[in-house]
């Protein structure tokens, strides 16, 4: 599992943007995907917040797991203290930013609570344990990732968008038609598959 | 008695987790390409609602409500990693192949909305049906899907090669499309017939 000790941080930017994107291929962050697409801006709101909060996050999970849990043998704690520290950090931004930006957090505020639940986040921590990233590797896929998932859930509001005053068959309406959009951008994103690797 | 009967219909049937509340998506994407590792995550997540609900629903009077998200996750994390030791012990091939998605059992959202809903304002033996009923509740969609999914992706079922040599494998169906398109039609099936039921 060391093959990827020698990949360069912009291959793996650009592989958890595009190739393995997140949502797309990985499945990660459906929930508030499917429930926070309806409008580009609030997608858009969402979608800077999560790019932060997975960078921080993936930072601060990589020095504890690598600092703290492997030195005293606790490995397996990893998804307490991750979904601990993920929940942490997203109440101190969200205090940060009350205190010091009243326009940033009327921006994003609303959807840091959101994030914390927002499986995505966990995900990317656990994937970089298991691919045994270094610690510039983690911001790369950390950010790369944020990335994919704002790029994804800004084209999936956008046609939604467009959608909206469409017929569309009565079973199908809200949840069906937006994983059959999703799928259909899935197929797209496969389009880069073979660019670059990232397993 | 009655109660146990309305809550097993409601979260099998019209309150269901994945087709009517939407909840719980990702790992029923992910995990879905092969019916034996969806077994597994499905076993993982029934253990893991049934008890997780149990012990909110016992510590409810002391959870201070501040902070009630905190402690469900904690206790939620708690079973998760019961749940991974043992998945690593007895079958570490498919605890590979889930690989996080089975720490993402401590984001699902189906288990966070049950201790929110349910488990903080019931008694504890109630409790533990529902959540029992709404892992049930997910897991049969579940495994319709990977059933389908793996029939038709590689024409086997758990493994066994069940199509003959005539058969083409969709091999759309076992990559990342095939999940979001077949669920899609699922929710599309289930959705069209309440509707038809609920006009006639």
């Amino acid at each position: 599992m060391s093959g990827n000790t020698g990949m360069g941080i912009f291959a793996i930017f650009f592989a958890a943007t595009f190739t393995s994107n997140i949502l797309l291929t990985l499945y990660l962050g459906m929930c508030s995907f499917l429930a926070v697409s309806k409008q580009i801006k609030t997608a858009f709101g969402l979608g800077l917040a999560v790019i932060f909060v997975m960078t921080s996050t993936s930072i601060i999970n990589w020095m504890i797991y690598q600092w703290l849990l492997i030195p005293f043998d606790l490995e397996y704690l990893r998804y307490i203290v991750f979904i601990v520290t993920i929940a942490a950090f997203v109440q101190l931004v969200e205090m940060v930013i009350e205190k010091t930006s009243e326009a940033l957090y009327n921006a994003l505020g609303i959807f840091l609570p959101l994030i914390t639940v927002n499986c995505a986040i966990l995900g990317v921590s656990l994937f970089m344990i298991i691919r045994e990233y270094t610690l510039t590797q983690s911001v790369a896929f950390g950010a790369g990732s944020g990335t994919g998932w704002l790029i994804a859930i800004i084209a999936m509001a956008g046609i939604r968008q467009k959608i909206e005053k469409n017929r569309i068959p009565k079973g199908l309406e809200g949840a069906g038609i937006a994983l059959i959009i999703a799928g259909i951008m899935s197929m797209a994103f496969m389009g880069f598959t073979g660019m670059i690797g990232l397993n | 008695m009655r109660k146990i009967k309305k809550i097993t219909v409601a979260n099998i049937g019209k309150n269901n987790p994945v087709f009517m509340q939407i909840l719980g998506i990702c790992s029923t994407l992910a995990v879905t390409n092969v019916l034996e590792n969806t077994v597994v995550m499905c076993l993982g997540l029934i253990f893991v609602t049934a008890l997780s609900n149990t012990t909110v629903s016992v510590l409810r009077k002391w959870i201070p409500s501040r902070i009630r998200m905190m402690v469900s996750t904690l206790i939620i994390a708690s079973y998760v990693i019961l749940v991974d030791i043992v998945l690593k012990a007895f079958v570490p091939d498919i605890s590979r192949q889930l690989g996080p998605y089975v720490g993402l059992i401590i984001t699902n959202c189906i288990i966070m909305g049950r201790a929110e809903a349910f488990a903080l304002n019931n008694k504890p033996g109630i409790s533990f049906v529902d959540g029992l009923t709404s892992g049930i509740g997910y897991s049969y969609v579940l495994l319709a899907i990977a059933f389908l999914r793996e029939l038709m992706g590689s024409g086997t079922i758990w493994g066994i090669k069940v199509m003959g040599d005539w058969w083409v494998n969709w091999s759309i169906m076992v990559m990342a499309p095939g999940a979001f398109f077949m669920l899609a039609v699922f929710i599309w099936v289930v959705k069209g017939k309440l509707i038809k039921e609920e006009t006639s």
